[in-house]
């Protein structure tokens, strides 16, 4: 039998199977690339950026670069883990992101990617955009000043749910969530905590009420190990601390 | 010989001094930093004139014009300034009110509060003048070194601190840096 | 289901108009905008009823369209163009003085509904400026008369019909002609030599004829062509890219408007090599005056057997086209951004690999290419590949068209040889005192005088067609932190660096050009334009930082001079964050300003 043909990342080999890119690769032989809009459930968006790696000398985003037999990738190198940071940075510069006062502190994949980027503040000047924060729903809140655009939610409630909860409108820097509702609010939608959409949030964008901050500091998610170890918090079962119902 | 200890000023902007409190939960250590600095203009020695110092430490966010006039002096006369906690990183919990135009914030407080007598905005030149918005201390003055957390603990200060005033490169573990 | 409650009997007619298809909807939007002025909320949901689309999906077409309001806008729509070739011809004095006449500010619309003012991105008339669009119609050469005549024809109500023909006079400029231009070309000439000497040969002529895409990117238009008719799949299409935006480039309108059968002639040539029967002109929405001149001309050929059924008489030779009118986006001028929106969506560029060859137009093999180019391979399929290789140099075949504005006495369209020098160039066009000069559109290239000695061609200066002068008496960074407002105008949002990026950086420009800028910011513009150079999804983002990080190496003394001594300087102005505070409280004290400086400027009148 012939070998499985692979590509190398960071030095190390990478099998890969037809059709994978080089982000469910690396997934799959356990080597973890940082993403965020990435979501292994779902088609890849590439739109974060988080996942930029060195492909044969070329800044490439790995969720969306077919794997290839003989590719030089390169991932943890110096230059990529600034620029990560400089995209995390401007994520957190975008919203407004008060740790400190939102539940999903510690189960959160946008900070512990930043975390795992070495990030240490938001470094450029912040935009604080004024935005609303809808309660309408009796089950979930929607806060929209956490949202990053990744369009997981979009993507779950179209192609999982089938509801089309979700969709994102306006152009450039104006660009932002909305409810497809002409009220826009999600009290007046069929959205349930049981849907994949309410499962999929990288940040505290889509909160479930009645029951915020449950685990104690020091037992969060990623309060101990990082992302890279632990996985994503979609990836996770509720019963560690993540939002998937086992 | 004695080495001279290093200056080091503190001071809490618009913040909630918890990242003062956590400098104090050094505990012990407070007699070993106490060897190795002097402090300065600070909330724990109550100086309040500030002198030339080695290091300063800016615990939250710029809100009014005496937070302004007070970053720059630290920026001044600290020769390395870091910033620490939430609040001076990104504005934290007070750079919540940026939701707001500045006049309802006040008018919300002052004019239609409940149980107010005789309600008006507060115009007395002894109280600061606030900023249109909060902001973090690096879009003020420019900022050495970035400390974050709500509050940093007092593990995180230390490992911060001692390997600052020995001269080591900074390098926190993972479980000291977090945002909350 | 019930019927929205403003039911329109015109927007279910326009939407059967355009035979139902979701693929039409920006059509069908922009068409029902013309009937009613702006996208009403429920029109939008009829509209999305009628197509049988998500509500959601018709409002994010209605909102990513720069020219489709979601709400009210005046009768008399009036956009400024902005590009600097505008500005450096007046353009915001004269924008003022009629936001004055009319009484309303910039991006506002008359209480009675009359009239709208506000600017958009180049309008392709940087030869004939300052220029304008009224409700999507060109105005060109404007100066306050033909102004205070506009506002007495609005203030009146005249439809534009009945406006003067002046005011919408566009004319060609054209001032060097070489083979593309000047030779005689017979209609029909290239689809009667296709039928000659078959698909293959003509294939081996644009090969031998090392055409590459005039567009800018300069992929061998030859294996574009090879790759698409290979590709399996019975269905196949030709995309005409007309959607020219880089400011500054007004090339392609110079073609459609005088030489379409050229262009319609070199697309029906492609759809006879590839095996398309569709092919379809995306032009942009800022020359939807040409719009009616164009489908007369699609129907003349219709009429004399060079398009349509059975072409030429040969009843294996079907081929018609479409146009598609864009609404202002420059990211559309991106194929696969183009592609997405010629179906009727939003135009975000789309991930490749795979690429328009096999997955283009309703995901089936589509050749996309710039309308210069299918325009010499009409000549090409004519004249033969050896013949148009003689121009240009080794690596860039032929002949380049040039759009020449700014500084220079005779604005207008040049076409050289690939591998002139610029040098040559500003001769030909009288540009006497050039500082530099900004090439292939802010995404391209920002040089200086000692640069002038370089060569266009994709060996050295490459282009999509945009050449703009700026004089000794021009402030270069004038121009740069207008090029870094279009790409925060023109960034779709999709992905996070240019999104963010885009306004970072005008936000940076913007603090070093009005004097608040240090040595350090100048370092942050580079770290950023580096990410962003990486870091983005598709062309635009990558090339956004362009002007400024040329800039930096070429002018850095417009950037120096303008430098506090300081170290470091607040990212926003403190004086100003302070005076909401200061009127809310009355308070002018001494206490309520920073420094002195800030209370003497405080207490002048």
């Amino acid at each position: 039998m012939s070998e499985r043909p692979h590509f190398t990342l960071d030095g190390r080999r990478v099998p890969f199977q037809d059709g994978q890119t080089l982000m469910t690769a690396a997934l799959d032989a356990g080597v973890y690339i940082p993403h965020l809009c990435f979501n292994p459930e779902f088609t890849p968006h590439g739109s974060c950026r988080v996942c930029l790696v060195e492909v044969n000398g070329r800044v490439q985003a790995a969720c969306t670069t077919p794997a290839a037999a003989g590719l030089i990738v390169q991932s943890e190198i110096e230059e990529l883990r600034e620029i990560r940071r400089g995209i995390l940075q401007m994520l957190f510069v975008e919203g407004n992101h008060v740790c400190p006062a939102c539940e999903k502190s510690g189960a959160c994949q946008l900070q512990a990617v930043a975390y795992y980027v070495g990030m240490l503040a938001p470094h450029y000047t912040h935009f604080y955009p004024r935005r609303p924060v809808d309660a309408s729903h009796p089950e979930a809140v929607l806060d929209f000043n956490r949202c990053i655009l990744c369009e997981l939610c979009v993507r779950a409630s179209r192609d999982v749910d089938g509801k089309n909860i979700f969709a994102v409108q306006g152009r450039g820097i104006q660009a932002r969530l909305v409810v497809n509702t002409p009220s826009g609010q999600l009290g007046a939608t069929p959205f349930s905590l049981h849907d994949k959409a309410a499962q999929v949030c990288p940040t505290g964008t889509i909160l479930i009420k009645h029951r915020g901050y449950e685990t104690p500091i020091g037992q969060r998610l990623y309060d101990r190990k990082p992302i890279s170890v632990v996985g994503d918090v979609a990836q996770v079962s509720e019963s560690r601390g993540g939002r998937r119902h086992d | 010989m004695i080495e001279p200890r290093l200056k080091v000023a503190t001071c809490s902007l618009a913040g909630c001094f918890g990242c003062h409190m956590s400098l104090l939960d050094l505990d012990e250590r407070l007699f070993d930093l106490a060897e190795r600095v002097e402090l300065d203009r600070s909330p724990l020695t109550d100086i309040k004139e500030l002198g030339e110092c080695d290091i300063g430490l800016i615990e939250g966010g710029v809100c009014n014009a005496e937070n302004v006039h007070v970053l720059m002096e630290f920026r001044a006369r600290c020769k390395v300034l870091i910033a620490i906690g939430a609040c001076a990183l990104n504005g934290g919990i007070p750079a919540m009110r940026n939701q707001f135009a500045l006049k309802d914030c006040l008018e919300e407080s002052y004019l239609r509060g409940i149980g107010l007598v005789d309600p008006q905005i507060p115009n007395d030149p002894e109280i600061p003048l606030l900023l249109d918005q909060v902001h973090p201390v690096h879009e003020v003055v420019k900022i050495d070194y970035f400390l974050p957390g709500c509050p940093p603990s007092a593990d995180t200060i230390w490992t911060f601190v001692s390997q600052l005033l020995s001269g080591q490169a900074v390098a926190l573990s993972y479980t000291q840096i977090h945002y909350d | 289901m019930a019927e929205p409650m403003t039911f329109d009997q015109t927007v279910r007619d326009i939407v059967r108009r355009h035979g139902g298809l979701p693929t039409r909807l920006l059509q069908i939007l922009r068409d029902v905008q013309d009937h009613l002025t702006w996208l009403p909320s429920e029109t939008l949901d009829q509209v999305a009823e009628e197509l049988g689309l998500s509500p959601d999906k018709v409002r994010g077409v209605a909102e990513f369209y720069s020219f489709l309001y979601t709400s009210p806008r005046g009768s008399y729509d009036i956009l400024f163009s902005d590009n600097i070739t505008d500005r450096m011809l007046g353009n915001r004095e004269l924008l003022h003085y009629l936001c004055e006449r009319f009484g309303i500010g910039i991006g506002e619309t008359r209480a009675d509904g009359v009239v709208s003012i506000g600017t958009t991105s180049c309008t392709g008339m940087c030869d004939q400026g300052p220029a304008a669009l009224v409700n999507g119609y060109t105005l060109t050469r404007l100066d306050r008369p033909r102004l205070d005549r506009i506002v007495e024809l609005v203030n009146s109500q005249i439809p534009l019909d009945r406006w003067p023909r002046e005011f919408f006079e566009v004319t060609s400029n054209i001032r060097r002609a070489d083979t593309l231009l000047g030779r005689h070309f017979a209609d029909g000439a290239a689809l009667r030599a296709a039928l000659d000497r078959g698909p293959e040969v003509m294939l081996e002529e644009l090969s031998k004829s090392g055409l590459r895409g005039q567009g800018g990117a300069g992929y061998k238009s030859a294996a574009k062509w090879m790759a698409c008719r290979n590709a399996p799949g019975g269905v196949k299409y030709v995309v005409c890219n007309a959607d020219e935006g880089e400011p500054g480039t007004f090339k392609d309108r110079v073609l459609m408007q005088d030489f379409a059968d050229l262009v319609f002639e070199g697309m029906t040539l492609c759809g006879r090599v590839i095996g398309a029967r569709q092919g379809f002109v995306y032009l942009r929405g800022e020359y939807r005056y040409l719009l009616k001149a164009l489908r007369d001309t699609l129907q003349r050929r219709r009429e004399v057997g060079l398009l349509g059924e059975a072409i030429l008489g040969n009843p294996s030779f079907d081929f018609d086209i479409d146009i598609h009118l864009g609404a202002g986006a420059y990211v559309c001028g991106e194929e696969s951004a183009l592609i997405e929106s010629l179906e009727g969506k939003h135009g975000v560029p789309r991930i490749r690999p795979p690429f328009p060859t096999t997955h283009g137009y309703l995901n089936q093999p589509t050749v996309v290419n710039n309308v210069e180019t299918f325009a010499a391979a009409a000549k090409i399929a004519v004249e033969g590949g050896d013949w148009f290789a003689s121009r240009g140099t080794a690596e860039s075949k032929g002949t380049k068209l040039l759009s020449l504005s700014g500084d220079c006495e005779r604005p207008g369209i040049y076409e050289y040889p690939f591998g002139v020098t610029v040098q040559q160039v500003l001769e030909d066009c009288g540009a006497r005192d050039a500082q530099g000069i900004q090439m292939a559109g802010p995404a391209g290239h920002t040089i200086s005088a000692k640069q002038f000695g370089r060569r266009i061609c994709f060996e050295d200066l490459a282009t999509g067609g945009s050449f703009m002068v700026f004089d000794q008496s021009r402030d270069i960074l004038d121009g740069i932190r207008n090029f870094t407002q279009f790409f925060v105008h023109e960034s779709c949002g999709f992905c996070t660096p240019c999104r963010v990026g885009t306004s970072l950086m005008r936000d940076l420009v913007t603090k070093v050009h009005t004097g608040h800028g240090t040595r350090y910011d100048l370092e942050e513009m580079r770290k950023l334009g580096r990410i962003m150079q990486v870091g983005c999804h598709c062309g635009l983002g990558q090339t956004a930082p362009n002007p400024v990080l040329d800039s930096l190496d070429e002018f850095p003394e417009a950037y120096e001079r303008r430098l506090r001594s300081t170290a470091y300087e607040p990212a926003f102005d403190l004086n100003a964050a302070l005076e909401e505070a200061r009127q809310l409280t009355g308070r002018r004290d001494p206490g309520a300003y920073l420094n002195e400086q800030d209370l003497l400027l405080g207490a002048m009148p």
